[in-house]
């Protein structure tokens, strides 16, 4: 008979797919029915007739399995593993919550610490031309020591446009930021804003929404970040409407940004005017030439120019053209860059060179969030165990059938890898929840970068890392034991072992210590300043700035309704408020002045006669301003610290001579001094004085009524008299509040540290009492049986726990005090630090540790004997 | 009380492999459906069912002859297990107690028409 078989190809086709284990057969009823086609109806059909047999058999009950039909990885051993530590979890209860409660707490703490050095890292990123911009920086030499400042005078802004440009795409000359009060119709709001060349859209890369990047070209023209514009105009387009600054120019809108982000220099700059505006609004400022330094420079550099170059050139461009002037020679002013990715973090200055800022609380921050995430991995790791010993039979029973080492090894891989994975995901969850607080106590707005593919990158390395860390010492140490002795019970071990555990202790209890003594002194120096006698009362004290003409034109309107009113005890106005210095001046000459002095500024305030009494200042001798005499307007009040650089035992009547307005002055009183600068520092010498320009209302509300009740009647009577300008002010005991903001933060995130240094360090504490627990448990019974009391065994056992933490405090002490010194030193009002503090910590770290022991060591004393005695 | 699951191929198939008796292999039984039915049996559907059955315990299989029409491949026949010889039982015996209790004058309408 003739053979004829199917075309190959349909063959290998079929045996590609098909099960092995069916394949034989099938073929055969296949060819079977094939050559039965082809003698009926010709090889053609046939074969196609084949062809759809084959296609109708791929099936999944026919089509062979992916994986091949034996197993050629170790999937099911995994699955054992997983179903043995997710029983073993289930087991210990206690232990695995603690456990990994403990973890995901530090993974937790080392994601938002995370969060946080990503975004102090991240500022200003958002510009384009975030590498080559630059702020100019000026520099000099006053008395011995060296200053730093953004402030330029109004002379070098051409100086670098016109002979300097060879170096830079931008030069870009910007106003410093102020509030103005910006109109359309009835709608108004106060915004921050800055004037600047019209350049600087371009250079600082608006992410423009509405307009071009060019709307600062004419000189009437405003562009509005989108919140603002939202404000004003709701859903209308303001492109090409007009509103009214400070109620006196109309300006026109020619374009709208995105707000600046949280993270940027800029945030909080709600609009920007060209500078030419600025300069028709200011016409002194261009006769100041070098000597009045109230604006900034920002630059763009061409790319293949570095900062230090461009920095080199430009840095005589004040002091050549100051050659002429004997007190700017001895000043010797030198300008350099500052590159944009340095603002944020390296904000700091001394003698001219840039000593860090913020980026030592990212090293700090990042330490103690990799410190803690360490320590935490330690712990995990002893617990484990502490608590493996019980499975050493397991691993007995294991070896005995016939696992390999390795194999032992991945197992305890894989348990640490399912506690990591399930820390991780609590982490998660707990960082998602607490993020909101954070962001309250740092003062960020923070969220979870979910799609953010670094931080899944960095979380899966994590994992890693700590799922390795943690689960080594379990991993080599339990498959390393000896069948034969983990099945007798006689698998446990030596002193060896408890020494590192004993040091970790150490370690952890040290870190502790500091961190209570830490965050106690962080809490009496602010409280200690907040204390301070502040030289004037800030109760009931408020503050209007002066924003539009209209102030200066109806003030004396203003200033007799509101005696009338009955709300306000006494009213004054003054060049600025009273929580800041905004003015300081030289040129000061006295009778017996030191001729090698080199002129230091006083801080120069002008005020109206009622000034005194309105914010209540105290004299030490000598009289306030009177209104009568006019006499006065020469006449100088002058603070403690004045009075003590002049050197007069006895000021009043003495006659300063004040180049500036080329007067002679009668001292006519000494008042304390009035923290008005920072209230860490020593008060700046201050001299008060009437004739100035006034920028400031100062109202005391009447004490006798309520403070609302004062405002609201305030308000009205500036609504009525000043129609066109919202009623904004300034309470002074809120803004001296403000200054504590930075300090409070500090206490409350080292406070927030603490706490958790101390659960860490119990953890490990918790991790050695119930490793030695589980040694000692046979010795803990003879001793019952033998007749010891709960007590004594609670003492024996709880005894060298003590001892440990005993030796944290002794290492901790010194190290607290080195680093608080040096942390005050950096105020110049400070506290001393007080011996009851490391008492006090040291007694609270001994208690918390008692507490943590006790918990385990009662457990074992009252053990009935015959249970840890029994099992062998 | 252990049901079986049977769909209607399913059941035809085991009913023919046990008509068929020793004769059971794949093509027999295909062409046997085929002639009894007067319908198409394709290799895939039948072969699918049969491991089916065979994997939930209806059938065995066991290696045949080589024969020369089949260039040399084996035979694989079947048979009933106890299991599946049940599970026919089981089936009929519902069919049967449904047919019992139509009602007689259901069946009458339906043949007058």
């Amino acid at each position: 008979m003739k053979e004829s078989l199917p075309p190959k190809i349909f063959l290998i086709l079929f045996k590609w797919f098909c099960h092995p284990n069916l394949h034989s057969y099938i073929e055969g009823d296949l060819i079977e029915l094939y050559q039965e086609k082809v003698e009926e109806s010709g090889k053609l059909k046939a074969n196609l007739k084949f062809l759809i047999d084959i296609l109708l058999l791929f099936r999944p009950s026919i089509i062979r399995p992916i994986s091949g039909f034996h197993h050629l990885n170790h999937y099911g051993m995994f699955k054992n593993f997983l179903k043995i530590g997710w029983r073993n979890l289930h087991k210990n209860k206690g232990y695995s919550s603690i456990n990994i409660g403990g973890l995901s707490i530090s993974m937790t703490v080392a994601i938002l610490i995370g969060l946080w050095v990503w975004d102090e890292l991240s500022f200003n990123k958002n510009h384009e031309n975030y590498d080559r911009i630059g702020q100019v920086m000026r520099s000099g030499t006053l008395n011995g020591s060296t200053f730093t400042y953004p402030y330029l005078p109004y002379a070098l802004g051409g100086e670098l446009q016109n002979a300097y440009s060879e170096d830079f795409k931008h030069i870009i000359i910007a106003s410093l930021p102020g509030e103005h009060l910006l109109t359309r119709e009835n709608d108004k709001l106060i915004r921050k804003g800055i004037f600047l060349e019209k350049g600087g859209p371009e250079m600082f890369s608006l992410n423009m929404l509405k307009g071009t990047k060019k709307g600062l070209a004419a000189l009437h023209s405003i562009m509005l970040s989108a919140s603002s514009a939202l404000s004003l105009f709701g859903d209308e387009n303001p492109v090409g409407k007009s509103i009214t600054l400070d109620n006196e120019i109309e300006v026109l809108v020619t374009g709208i940004f995105a707000d600046f982000p949280h993270n940027s220099q800029l945030h909080n700059i709600e609009f920007l005017m060209p500078w030419e505006l600025y300069l028709a609004n200011n016409p002194w400022m261009e006769n100041q030439g070098f000597k009045n330094n109230s604006l900034h420079i920002y630059a763009e550099l061409k790319p293949q120019v570095s900062f230090q170059e461009a920095s080199q050139h430009i840095k005589e461009a004040i002091f050549n053209k100051v050659q002429d002037d004997a007190d700017m020679v001895k000043v010797h002013p030198q300008i350099h860059l500052h590159p944009m990715s340095r603002w944020h973090l390296y904000n700091e200055w001394e003698n001219g060179k840039s000593t860090g800022g913020l980026i030592k609380f990212v090293w700090l921050f990042g330490i103690v969030g990799l410190f803690v995430l360490l320590l935490a991995c330690i712990n995990f790791m002893n617990l484990s165990t502490a608590f493996s010993e019980k499975r050493a039979k397991e691993v007995g029973v294991r070896k005995s059938i016939g696992s390999v080492r390795s194999q032992l090894i991945t197992q305890f891989y894989t348990e640490s890898f399912l506690m990591v994975l399930l820390a991780f995901i609590f982490a998660i969850f707990l960082t998602t929840f607490s993020l909101s607080w954070f962001n309250e106590w740092s003062g960020k707005q923070l969220d979870m970068p979910w799609d953010n593919l670094y931080f899944w990158l960095i979380s899966f390395a994590f994992i890693l890392f700590t799922g390795f860390v943690s689960g080594s010492y379990p991993a080599f140490y339990l498959s390393s034991f000896n069948p034969i002795k983990a099945l007798k019970g006689a698998g446990t071990l030596g002193n060896r072992a408890v020494i590192p555990r004993r040091i970790l202790v150490i370690i952890q209890f040290t870190v502790s210590i500091t961190l209570i003594i830490g965050t106690i002194t962080v809490f009496k120096q602010v409280q200690f300043v907040k204390d301070r006698p502040i030289g004037y009362s800030r109760d009931n004290l408020l503050m209007v700035r002066m924003t539009t003409e209209d102030f200066y034109l109806k003030y004396d309107v203003l200033e007799n309704e509101l005696m009338n009113s009955g709300a306000v005890k006494v009213v004054s106005r003054s060049l600025s408020p009273v929580s800041a210095v905004w003015s300081s001046n030289g040129g000061f000459e006295w009778r017996g002045m030191d001729p090698a002095w080199q002129q230091e500024d006083f801080a120069t305030l002008s005020v109206t006669s009622t000034y005194g009494k309105t914010v209540g200042w105290q004299f030490l001798d000598g009289r306030d301003f009177s209104r009568d005499l006019a006499s006065d307007s020469i006449g100088f009040v002058i603070n403690e610290s004045a009075a003590k650089i002049m050197g007069f035992e006895y000021p009043v009547g003495e006659v300063v001579k004040w180049n500036y307005t080329d007067k002679r002055y009668n001292i006519i009183g000494v008042i304390k001094d009035m923290i008005m600068g920072s209230p860490y520092s020593t008060p700046m010498p201050t001299i008060f004085y009437q004739g100035g320009s006034l920028n400031w209302i100062n109202i005391r509300i009447n004490p006798e009524i309520k403070t609302q009740t004062g405002l609201s009647k305030i308000e009205s009577v500036f609504n009525k008299v000043l129609p066109n300008v919202p009623f904004k002010y300034q309470f002074a005991n809120q803004n001296y509040a403000v200054k504590f903001i930075a300090e409070e933060r500090i206490g409350n995130l080292s406070g927030v540290f603490t706490l958790l240094a101390i659960f860490i360090s119990c953890l490990g504490l918790l991790g050695l009492v119930s490793f030695v627990a589980e040694q000692r448990s046979k010795e803990v019974g003879i001793r019952k049986i033998l007749g010891a009391s709960t007590i004594k065994l609670w003492k024996m056992l709880s005894l060298d726990f003590i001892i440990l933490v005993l030796i944290s405090c002794l290492i901790a002490i010194p190290i607290a005090y080195y680093l608080m010194n040096g942390w005050l030193q950096s105020y110049e009002y400070r506290i001393s630090i007080s011996w009851w503090i490391f008492i006090l910590s040291s007694l609270g770290a001994m208690l918390v540790t008692l507490i943590t022991v006790s918990f385990q060591t009662l457990k074992s004393a009252l053990m009935n004997p015959v249970k840890s005695l029994r099992s062998d | 009380m252990k049901k079986f699951n049977l769909g209607e191929f399913e059941e035809i198939v085991m009913l023919t492999v046990a008509v068929l008796y020793n004769e059971a292999y794949g093509v027999a039984i295909k062409k046997e459906i085929e002639e009894r039915l007067t319908r198409k049996v394709s290799v895939g559907a039948l072969q699918s069912a049969l491991n089916r059955l065979e994997k939930k315990g209806y059938l065995n299989s066991n290696e045949g002859e080589q024969t020369q029409e089949r260039a040399g491949r084996p035979k694989r026949y079947f048979e009933i297990t106890a299991y599946g010889k049940m599970a026919l039982e089981y089936t009929r015996n519902t069919r049967n107690n449904l047919w019992e209790d139509i009602p007689k004058i259901v069946l009458d309408l339906k043949f007058s028409k």
